[in-house]
């Protein structure tokens, strides 16, 4: 299909299932913690905004929380249907960690979510906050692991090779590799600021339609506060972790500044734009500020790193494509300091709910967070080839021997599916943000029927709303 | 004493697999009699009657997979990659059934029958590709050395696809008798009936893997049909005759539970019956449990979470069904 050889659409295959996948743990990782805060709020202060905010987000957080377990019992079978000699060279470390992750999750699932989705009004007020933190909790323990498999990907140690596979030496050396306390942080970050961001749009949306209420207000605020003071923090953690992969990836980090080589002893530029070239080996339209490389990577005027040619062609990432998804990763973060920062201006006397461009710009980078981990993901999955398990296993040793066509089919057919399926899912989820948060009746009884009138335990029945204009029951 | 840890994994998997089986049939099983039961209310009924437990069942095929993975690399690799469409084709299938079980009571009035298509479309294409898949490993996999060595469409014979009928009834029965358990009225009167012809096909179904597996396999026949096997054995087909013969019997006067324990007895010796003919293979018909097996290291860190967690879920899940029991309302429903 379009010129691409089986190994080219096993990778886009994993590529698409895991980067649609990404989107919705994202979102409920950094939407359970906010909920957390909520409800912590509201124990403490008794102010009807958390609740009602509270209760508004909960369906949101239910129903990606529902499309994330759907999505995520693909990714279980993909690792072997796509990379068969991964699985049976590398399983003996990755699946004990998968299975660990797999077992929080379906814990967190089995207990605390159903207190948190449906217990309001059956359980003490105290028990609900801490289900709440549980599964808050429980989705950062499940993060740990994924991230603790990812990282051990990109850094791995504490392995032997006996028999032609892999055998664990050090469980505690192969769960904190080099590169995993980085990436852990890097993401659960990214996650809260793509919470925040979408908090902070569906805000902006209500007030640009001039719905202004108490809660609408509050939610601006507490995800404008969110924005500035973690964007910088991320930046910063950015720039760590830019360090460590100097460190143990260095062709990852000469690919992401398309740098190729070094010129004497001369400074590295840092490139704004440019369109590296893998076959002619340079980055051709070179547009950059000098010095600022090695300024960032070295921490000095003029420090040097390994440029791409220092490495086999056969070692090298497509550069082309980390610059760019680098740059756009990037690119989003300084926005989003801009708009933390725009927001802590605005808030002298009042002005962050009422300046349409403000608003604007704050619905505008709803799904900056999104995109810019999908961005980052790219960066370093793109980034780390040809290697799947770094300096180990080539990614073309380790997919699975299919043919082209059954790949192509099943690429199509999960495309077709996943839109289809998930668009309406993300629809679902867009009408109930539009309602806006609604006043919570603290006395109220729940509802009768199954589903509701007992203990339910699926999450997207917590959305207790009808897909309509029409609004809730 | 050296626990083998390759056979505690054996049975965690074994388990695990029965469990989603358990859980998992009969939700697809009321999927696949949805086009039987055209009215909405009928099938507002039938979907609340498994809405509050569904969800947590699915989780069970995934820490299959994972769990394969951690104890069983080689298992795992070859497994998944010899089926590899029928496996795509089941995941897609049970995308479409999850999503669809949700938004099916959200939806529209004029989209509704959309996520009721999506909903048995899902259900049947998971539970046929299940059993392809079932019948695929059971007829065995070309392998060479630790990889898998055969083509896209070795499952694309006889037996696969007579297994994927056979897993569809096997689940429809289920569903069938879940709903005698669950309904009452007219509803449970329509399943009453049908349920005694899905029976006999499910006996049908494993009378053919019965003579099938055995006749193309003579290791398989040994296992079976030499002393002191033929013996020991023995009370796998006799348990499976009194089974059909219970089903059956409680069917013929005002059912309740029986018959859904009755099929459950059935597909649990079914399933049993093939875990006897292939072991020790993990792989049929070359790579026994030990050859697939990874180190003792993985197999014991992974083993310390899954014991510890384990009777948890269990428990949990035990408990949401009490919480659950009793008949379900043809007006109880979410409108």
């Amino acid at each position: 299909m379009f010129g691409l050889s089986a190994l080219d659409l096993a990778r886009v295959q994993f590529a698409f299932t895991m980067s649609f996948h990404i989107l919705f743990p994202a979102i409920t990782i950094g939407m359970a913690s906010y909920l957390a805060v909520l409800e912590l709020c509201w124990l403490r202060t008794k102010r009807q905004v958390y609740v009602d905010l509270y209760h508004y987000w909960l369906k949101v957080f239910a129903v990606t929380f529902g499309m994330g377990v759907v999505s995520g019992i693909v990714m279980a079978y993909q690792i072997g249907t796509n990379w068969g000699y991964l699985s049976e060279f590398a399983g003996s470390i990755l699946g004990p960690i998968l299975s660990y992750e797999v077992l929080t999750a379906f814990f967190l699932e089995a207990g605390f979510l159903g207190v948190m989705l449906f217990g309001w009004n059956r359980v003490g007020p105290g028990l609900h906050f801490a289900a709440t933190c549980a599964v808050a909790v429980g989705t950062l323990i499940s993060s740990t692991w994924i991230l603790a498999a990812n990282s051990w990907m990109q850094t791995p140690q504490g392995f032997a090779i006996e028999g032609g596979r892999m055998v664990p030496q050090d469980w505690l050396a192969i769960i904190f590799n080099p590169s995993f306390p980085y990436r852990l942080v890097h993401m659960v970050i990214a996650a809260y600021l793509t919470t925040a961001l979408i908090v902070g749009a569906s805000a902006a949306w209500q007030l640009l339609r001039k719905r202004d209420n108490p809660a609408v207000r509050k939610m601006l605020s507490m995800a404008m506060w969110m924005i500035l003071l973690v964007a910088p923090i991320q930046a910063v953690v950015g720039d760590f972790h830019g360090l460590n992969t100097l460190k143990h990836q260095p062709a990852k980090l000469a690919a992401m500044e398309g740098h190729w080589q070094n010129e004497g002893d001369r400074a590295v530029p840092l490139l704004l734009f440019g369109v590296p070239d893998m076959e002619e080996e340079r980055t051709k339209y070179a547009v950059g500020i000098p010095h600022l490389g090695s300024l960032i990577l070295t921490h000095s005027w003029d420090g040097q790193f390994k440029g791409l040619k220092e490495f086999p062609r056969a070692d090298r990432p497509n550069s082309l494509i980390v610059f760019w998804s680098f740059r756009l990763m990037v690119g989003l973060g300084l926005l989003m300091i801009l708009l933390g920062a725009w927001s802590l201006w605005l808030r002298r006397g009042g002005r962050i709910f009422d300046k349409p461009w403000f608003l604007r710009f704050a619905l505008w980078m709803g799904p900056a967070g999104l995109v810019a981990i999908l961005a980052g993901w790219v960066t370093t999955e793109v980034g780390r080839q040809p290697w799947v398990v770094y300096g180990v296993l080539r990614t073309a040793d380790a997919v699975s021997p299919h043919g082209a066509a059954p790949l192509a089919l099943t690429l199509m057919i999960f495309i077709v599916s996943y839109f289809f399926v998930f668009g309406a899912g993300t629809l679902f989820v867009l009408r109930m943000i539009r309602k806006g948060p609604q006043h919570f009746a603290l006395q109220s009884q729940p509802e009768g029927g199954p589903g509701e009138g007992r203990t339910p335990m699926r999450p997207i029945s917590a959305a207790n709303v009808r897909n309509d204009d029409e609004g809730g029951r | 004493m050296h626990l083998d840890l390759t056979v505690v994994w054996t049975g965690v998997i074994f388990f695990a697999v029965f469990m989603y089986v358990l859980l998992d049939g009969f939700d697809l099983g009321i999927g696949m009699l949805f086009p039987f039961m055209p009215e909405r209310g009928d099938r507002d009924t039938m979907m609340n009657t498994v809405a509050p437990v569904w969800d947590g069942n699915e989780t069970w095929l995934v820490l299959g997979g994972t769990g394969l993975l951690a104890a069983f690399p080689v298992a795992y690799a070859i497994i998944l990659s010899a089926l590899y469409l029928p496996l795509c084709f089941m995941l897609v299938g049970l995308v479409f059934r999850g999503v669809a079980f949700e938004f099916r009571f959200k939806a529209k009035e004029g989209e509704r029958h959309l996520w009721d298509k999506a909903f048995i479309g899902g259900s049947v294409v998971a539970s046929f590709f299940q059993g392809v898949s079932l019948g695929a490993f059971l007829d065995g996999i070309a392998v060479s050395g630790r990889s898998f060595a055969g083509g896209p469409l070795d499952w694309l014979a006889p037996f696969p696809l007579l297994c994927g009928f056979g897993v569809m009834v096997a689940y429809t029965l289920l569903g069938v008798t879940w709903l005698i358990m669950k309904t009452e009225g007219e509803l449970q009167a329509r399943m009453v009936k049908v349920a005694r012809p899905f029976a006999l096909l499910l006996l049908a179904a494993i009378v053919i893997v019965s003579i099938w597996t055995p006749w193309r396999d003579p290791a398989v026949a040994a296992r079976w049909f030499t002393f002191p096997n033929i013996v020991l054995l023995a009370p796998v087909p006799i348990l499976v005759g009194v089974a059909i013969v219970l089903l059956l019997r409680t069917l013929a006067r005002e059912p309740h539970r029986g018959p859904f324990i009755a099929a459950l007895g059935l597909i649990f010796l079914g399933y049993s019956g093939m875990a006897i003919s292939i072991w020790p293979h993990i792989v049929p018909p070359a790579i026994s449990i030990w050859e697939a097996a990874s180190p003792r290291s993985s197999q014991g860190f992974a083993l310390v979470g899954t014991l510890a967690i384990l009777p948890v879920i269990l428990a949990y899940t035990g408990w949401s069904y009490w919480v659950f029991r009793g008949k379900v309302k043809a007006d109880a429903g979410y409108h």
